[in-house]
């Protein structure tokens, strides 16, 4: 469903490092993909796997010691990482936005929640104050906040986790952007908040038909509210597709390893969860070849010596690993 | 509220009640009294004087009379330094010398220091943070009369003669710019110091790189978003300063000989002038816990969070 729409964000060869006094992480390794106007692509993986890293680099928010060392990401046929300051501040919040995961901590405890949302609209636009109060009401109903002209005159500290995160949201939307990053917006919720928060994003992002970025380490979260889902491991991605294609047809073993070590409703009653054995990769030291060799159950002589290219499964479903690279001999 | 300001106001009472005590009758055991000098008067005129101003009485009466002149607003009359005048009308008189220094001590310590702790902040590891690290530290650890002999010679004599080094009691508003600086450097160091490090602080918190994610510019992110939560502990700093200010205000006072009330307290002190110590010190203390009960309340404007009247509680 995504070929006929319009191609919004492509991020090519993307590399990021962070140069520690131990020396260069390569925290993001080089990934690419595109990604349409009004679609929902999640980006899967455990902590440490560059999944904030890359969408901060989007956002031009990487602190230092983090550079982005290579690569382009172009957000409607403009390379986002050529901006200047100015150009990024006018890009932040106005087309591409983002939330986070501590809804606890992201907003400014001294000022009342309208005013931290009117600041996301008064950043971007010459809107009056009344106009501005107008909008900022209309976002927390659209967000599903109650009592929207009372609410917009707390303080944080007065609301709860969940209706927090839904001020985020607020924020975040209030410029209309093409783009939303929701970097692990739900982890820090209460499971029943957490579905809650899951429902107000798909419908929203029904309404308003922007593309979301869903960072998450969440499977079951992925399943519920994307179109595609990019599965990373240490700084790459392992494997792309559609949610059937991860779920139903999964190639890679680190895909593979993440769906047995998840929880399943219809599992029998002691049936253990599998971990991934090992651990993840020294990003400083990272060895030759791939990067998921050390855990990998089925590694071959060639996957600790190359890195395995890419192939292509058909309909977009895209694994990096050498057992699907068809064989010349 | 004012529930919690009655309560505040019946503390600070019994506080003062408490300083009060504890001065008067460590002020008696301090050997000596204030009709002794070198030329002691005999024993005869001693005893006179003694019955005149009723310290023959046993302390506890004498401490009964003092807070029963009080409760009538009379401090009672200097014994010896301005000979039976009023200590209400000295105060009155030094007082506000006093307060004038330290007022503007004040106010470019806290100008200075916010602003010096915000360029620290913002170079954080840069030479400009390195030069303001040494000069505040340079700052806090100087005591007041090394600091202003350094300004005495440099700008009233030595090498300079720009500025008077002695400010008296009709002094130009040029006059007041070496004692000011000298009174309010420490303080200021102290300020440029936590507000440098509550800012890092603040920069680092999740509601900073939110508000970089709405498109806000660096400027407001700074001066809206991290300063006003950078200001809670510094805040906090102004109670303890301006006692600082106003009792270590002696020094300065002396040094550039200002009429003010600081350098009377002292020298009261050492004059055994019990009316004029017991009088400044408790005037004293009533203004400092009025300030710190001042910075409480602004606390509340700055921080919505905290809530005087659930501290009652």
């Amino acid at each position: 469903m995504s070929e006929n729409r319009e191609l919004l964000l492509s991020v090519k060869d993307l590399r990021v490092s962070f140069f520690t006094h131990a020396g260069e992480v390569k925290a993001v390794g080089g990934i690419s993909y595109d990604l349409h106007r009004g679609e929902v692509m999640g980006i899967v993986g455990e902590s440490g796997s560059g999944k904030s890293v890359e969408a901060y680099s989007i956002m031009g928010l990487l602190q230092s010691p983090g550079r982005v060392i290579g690569g382009s990401i172009t957000l409607d046929g403009e390379n986002v990482l050529d901006y200047n300051k100015e150009q990024l501040q006018k890009m932040r919040g106005n087309r591409i936005s983002m939330i986070f995961q501590n809804p606890m901590t992201c907003l400014n405890p001294v000022y009342t929640v309208g005013n931290q949302i009117a600041e996301a609209l008064t950043a971007h636009k010459n809107v009056s104050h009344a106009d501005a109060r107008a909008a900022v009401i209309e976002m927390l109903k659209l967000v599903g906040i109650p009592n929207p002209e009372k609410r917009m005159k707390q303080y944080p500290h007065e609301l709860s986790g969940g209706m927090r995160q839904r001020v985020m949201i607020a924020l975040a939307l209030i410029c209309e952007p093409d783009l939303l990053i929701a970097d692990e917006p739900t982890t820090a919720l209460d499971v029943t908040i957490q579905a809650q928060i899951l429902e107000l994003m798909k419908d929203v992002q029904k309404k308003t038909q922007m593309a979301i970025i869903f960072i998450t380490h969440n499977l079951g979260v992925v399943a519920d509210i994307c179109d595609r889902v990019s599965v990373m491991y240490a700084g790459k991605i392992v494997e792309t597709g559609s949610v059937a294609d991860i779920f139903y047809r999964p190639r890679h073993p680190y895909t593979l390893g993440l769906l047995a070590s998840m929880p399943r409703v219809d599992a029998q009653e002691y049936e253990r969860l599998v971990p991934i054995e090992g651990t993840p990769v020294d990003m400083l030291n990272p060895p030759p070849g791939c990067a998921f060799a050390p855990r990998c159950e089925k590694c071959m002589n060639i996957c600790i010596k190359a890195d395995p290219p890419e192939t292509d499964l058909g309909d977009g479903h895209i694994v990096n690993c050498w057992m699907e690279v068809p064989r010349d001999e | 509220m004012i529930k919690y300001l009655l309560k505040r106001v019946l503390m600070g009472i019994l506080a003062l009640f408490a300083v009060s005590a504890i001065t008067f009758f460590l002020m008696n055991l301090v050997p000596g009294g204030p009709f002794l000098s070198e030329k002691a008067p005999s024993a005869a005129v001693l005893a006179k004087l003694e019955e005149k101003y009723g310290l023959d009485k046993p302390l506890y009466v004498q401490y009964g009379n003092w807070l029963k002149d009080l409760a009538h607003g009379d401090f009672g009359v200097s014994f010896k330094m301005q000979k039976n005048r009023p200590v209400t009308t000295i105060i009155k008189e030094m007082f506000p010398v006093s307060l004038k220094v330290g007022i503007y001590a004040m106010i470019w310590a806290i100008i200075f220091g916010i602003v010096f702790g915000c360029i620290a902040a913002y170079h954080r590891g840069g030479i400009i943070d390195s030069v303001l690290r040494v000069v505040t530290t340079l700052g806090v650890v100087l005591p007041t009369f090394v600091t202003a002999s350094i300004l005495l010679v440099l700008f009233a004599g030595g090498v300079w003669k720009i500025l008077p080094s002695i400010v008296g009691a009709h002094a130009k508003w040029y006059a007041y710019i070496l004692p000011c600086f000298t009174l309010g450097l420490s303080p200021m160091c102290n300020i440029a110091r936590y507000t440098r490090s509550s800012m890092l602080d603040a920069l680092g918190q999740d509601y900073i790189r939110t508000a970089y994610a709405k498109g806000v510019s660096n400027r407001k992110v700074i001066f809206k978003h991290a300063l006003r939560n950078a200001l809670i502990p510094v805040v906090s700093y102004i109670g303890p300063m301006t006692a600082y200010i106003l009792t270590g205000g002696f020094v300065t006072e002396t040094v550039f000989n200002i009429p003010g009330l600081g350098r009377y307290f002292v020298q009261s002190i050492s004059n055994r002038d019990y009316p004029i110590i017991m009088g400044t010190t408790v005037f004293l203390a009533a203004f400092v816990i009025v300030m710190t009960l001042a910075v409480d309340i602004l606390y509340k404007f700055i921080d919505p969070r905290i809530d005087l009247a659930k501290e009652d509680e």
